[in-house]
C-alpha cells in the first residue's frame, strides 16, 4: 500500500441527510459536484434507487461513488442471469436490511484500497418502518433514526440531534429510534438544514434533491439552494 | 490539481516498480483546456494547437515544443473527443477507441456507438487504470449527437465524469466556465456558440500561459462531424491593465 499515491482521491464534496419516520424514510442530498475552489457541475444526482423501497445517497469521490452503485445495482438487479442476482434467485426485491448488510460487506472487501465513499442508505424495512442506515468508508454501519454524512455533516447532524432528540441507545429496554415526525414536517426539516448549511459549506449548494420513500412508492422533489 | 508536482512518494514508486513496466507518474508533453457546448443543432468544441514538453524532475518549467497538435478528434459516426493532458495517452485512447469501433462494425449488425457509450467507455478505461495505479494522464471532454439527443460530457484522470451543457478541462474549468454560464442558452445559434467560445479561448490565450493563438473549433451534428482548419484570433494588448499592471497596488519596490 506503500504504492498508492494521494493522486488517487479526490473529494468532490456534497451533503446527504436522511430521516426515518414510523411509516416513511426521507433522502436528500444536494446536486452540487466541485473540486477544491471549482465546481464541475451544479446539477449531478447522488442519489441511487436501488430497489423498491431501498435508496442510497452517497458524498465522497464520484468515481468511487458511481462504481459503487454499480455495483450495488448489478449484485441486486437483473442482466447477466449467470451472476448471484439476488432477484434471480429469490424472485423478489431485496429488504434495507439486507441491502445495508450488502453495502457493508462490499464497502469492506476493498478494506484497503477503499472507496472514498461517505455513504446513507434509507427505506423501508420488512415490517414498513423507516429505517436509515449511516457507514463509514469501510464498511462499519449502525441502523439509526436519522443522520447525516459529506462535507456538510458536522453543521447538520447537531441541528438533527436538537430537533428530533433521539432516544439514547443505553436506554434499557431499548427504544425505537424512529422519529415522532410526520411526513412532511421531515421534508420541511431537511430543507431548512440543507439551506442552513449551503450558507457556510462551500461543497453544499445548487439544488436538493429529496426522495421520500412511503407505502405508495417513491416520490422525488427538488429545492434550489444557494448557488454561490 | 498541479500535475507537474512529482512528489517524494512518487519517486519512491518509480524505484519500488522495477519490474520493467512503466507508469506514467508525471505527464511529459501536455495540451491545455479543451472546451466544450451544447448549441441549437449540436455540440461544440474548441482547443488551440499548442503542447508543452515538461522538463523532466530536477528543473522548473517547460518549453513549447509541439504547435500542431489536433486536440479534438472524431470518434465513430456520432461523437467528438476532445482532451488535454499527456498527448501520447490521448494516442493510446484513439487507438483503442478505433480497435472498439472496427470490432463492433465487424458485427454487420447496423448498429453503432453512441456519445453516450463512448463517454461511458471512457469512463471505465480511465478509472480502471487509475485502480492499476497506472493512470492515462488527461482530462476528456465527449460530445455528440445521436437520435436528435445531444450529449456532452467530460472524464477525469483518475475517472471522476459528468454530464453538462458546457464542460471545459484544466483552466479553462476556472476562466471559461463562468462565462458559459453566464452566456449559455438551450437555443444558442451555431454563430452565437462560436463567439462565446471565441470569448472564452480569448481569456484563455491572455491568461494560460500555456496556451497559443491556433486555434481549432469543430462542430458535431445530425449530419456530422465539421473540423475547422487551425486560425488566429486577433488580440489586443493594449489594455490599461496589461501595460501597466502594478497600477493602484504599488509596493515599497
Amino acid at each position: 500500500m506503500a504504492l498508492r499515491g494521494d493522486w488517487v482521491y479526490e473529494n468532490n464534496g456534497g451533503t446527504c441527510v436522511a430521516i426515518a419516520g414510523s411509516d416513511y424514510c426521507v433522502v436528500a442530498a444536494d446536486t452540487r459536484l466541485s473540486v477544491g475552489y471549482s465546481i464541475y457541475t451544479r446539477d449531478y444526482s447522488k442519489i441511487c434507487k436501488l430497489a423498491d423501497k431501498c435508496v442510497l445517497a452517497s458524498s465522497g469521490f464520484q468515481g468511487d461513488m458511481k462504481a459503487l452503485q454499480k455495483n450495488l445495482s448489478a449484485k441486486h438487479l437483473v442482466s447477466h442471469v449467470h451472476l448471484h442476482i439476488y432477484q434471480h434467485q429469490h424472485n423478489k426485491q431485496m429488504s434495507c436490511p439486507a441491502m445495508a448488510r450488502l453495502l457493508s460487506n462490499t464497502l469492506y472487501y476493498k478494506r484497503f484500497f477503499p472507496y472514498y465513499t461517505f455513504n446513507i442508505l434509507g427505506g423501508l424495512d420488512n415490517e414498513g418502518k423507516g429505517c436509515v442506515y449511516s457507514y463509514d468508508a469501510v464498511g462499519s454501519y449502525e441502523r439509526v433514526g436519522y443522520s447525516c454524512q459529506g462535507t456538510g455533516g458536522a453543521l447538520i447532524m447537531p441541528v438533527l440531534d436538537n430537533q428530533l432528540k433521539s432516544p439514547s441507545p443505553l436506554l434499557l429496554p431499548s427504544r425505537d429510534a424512529v422519529t415522532p415526525l410526520s411526513e412532511s414536517e421531515a421534508v420541511d426539516l431537511v430543507k431548512d438544514v440543507f439551506a442552513s448549511a449551503t450558507e457556510r459549506d462551500i461543497y453544499t449548494g445548487d439544488k436538493l434533491e429529496i426522495i421520500v420513500v412511503n407505502a405508495t412508492g417513491i416520490r422525488q422533489e427538488f429545492l434550489d439552494l444557494r448557488k454561490d | 490539481m498541479e500535475w507537474g508536482a512529482v512528489s517524494s512518494e512518487e519517486k519512491e514508486v518509480s524505484t519500488i516498480l522495477e519490474s520493467g513496466s512503466q507508469r506514467t507518474l508525471s505527464p511529459y508533453v501536455t495540451g491545455t483546456s479543451v472546451l466544450g457546448l451544447k448549441y441549437k443543432d449540436g455540440v461544440i468544441m474548441a482547443a488551440d494547437m499548442g503542447a508543452q514538453k515538461l522538463n523532466t524532475r530536477c528543473s522548473y518549467g517547460s518549453t513549447l515544443r509541439y504547435k500542431s497538435v489536433e486536440q479534438i478528434k472524431p470518434i465513430g459516426k456520432h461523437t467528438l473527443l476532445g482532451a488535454s493532458g499527456e498527448i501520447s495517452d490521448f494516442q493510446e485512447i484513439l487507438r483503442y477507441l478505433d480497435e472498439l469501433i472496427i470490432y463492433d462494425h465487424m458485427w454487420d449488425d447496423g448498429n453503432s456507438l453512441g456519445p453516450k457509450e463512448v463517454h461511458n467507455y471512457l469512463n471505465r478505461v480511465m478509472y480502471n487504470r487509475r485502480n492499476k495505479f497506472n493512470p492515462l494522464w488527461n482530462s476528456l471532454v465527449v460530445g455528440g449527437v445521436k437520435n436528435g439527443q445531444k450529449y456532452l460530457g467530460m472524464v477525469g484522470m483518475i475517472g471522476t465524469h459528468y454530464e453538462d451543457n458546457h464542460v471545459a478541462t484544466g483552466f479553462g474549468n476556472h476562466l471559461a466556465r463562468p462565462i458559459m454560464r453566464a452566456e449559455w442558452r438551450e437555443d444558442l445559434t451555431f454563430e452565437e456558440a462560436v463567439k462565446i467560445l471565441e470569448k472564452c479561448l480569448l481569456v484563455l490565450l491572455y491568461r494560460d500561459r500555456s496556451a497559443i493563438n491556433k486555434f481549432q473549433i469543430s462542430k458535431i451534428t445530425e449530419e456530422g462531424v465539421t473540423i475547422s482548419e487551425p486560425y488566429a484570433l486577433k488580440t489586443f494588448w493594449g489594455f490599461s491593465a496589461f501595460q501597466n499592471p502594478t497600477k493602484g497596488a504599488e509596493g515599497s519596490w
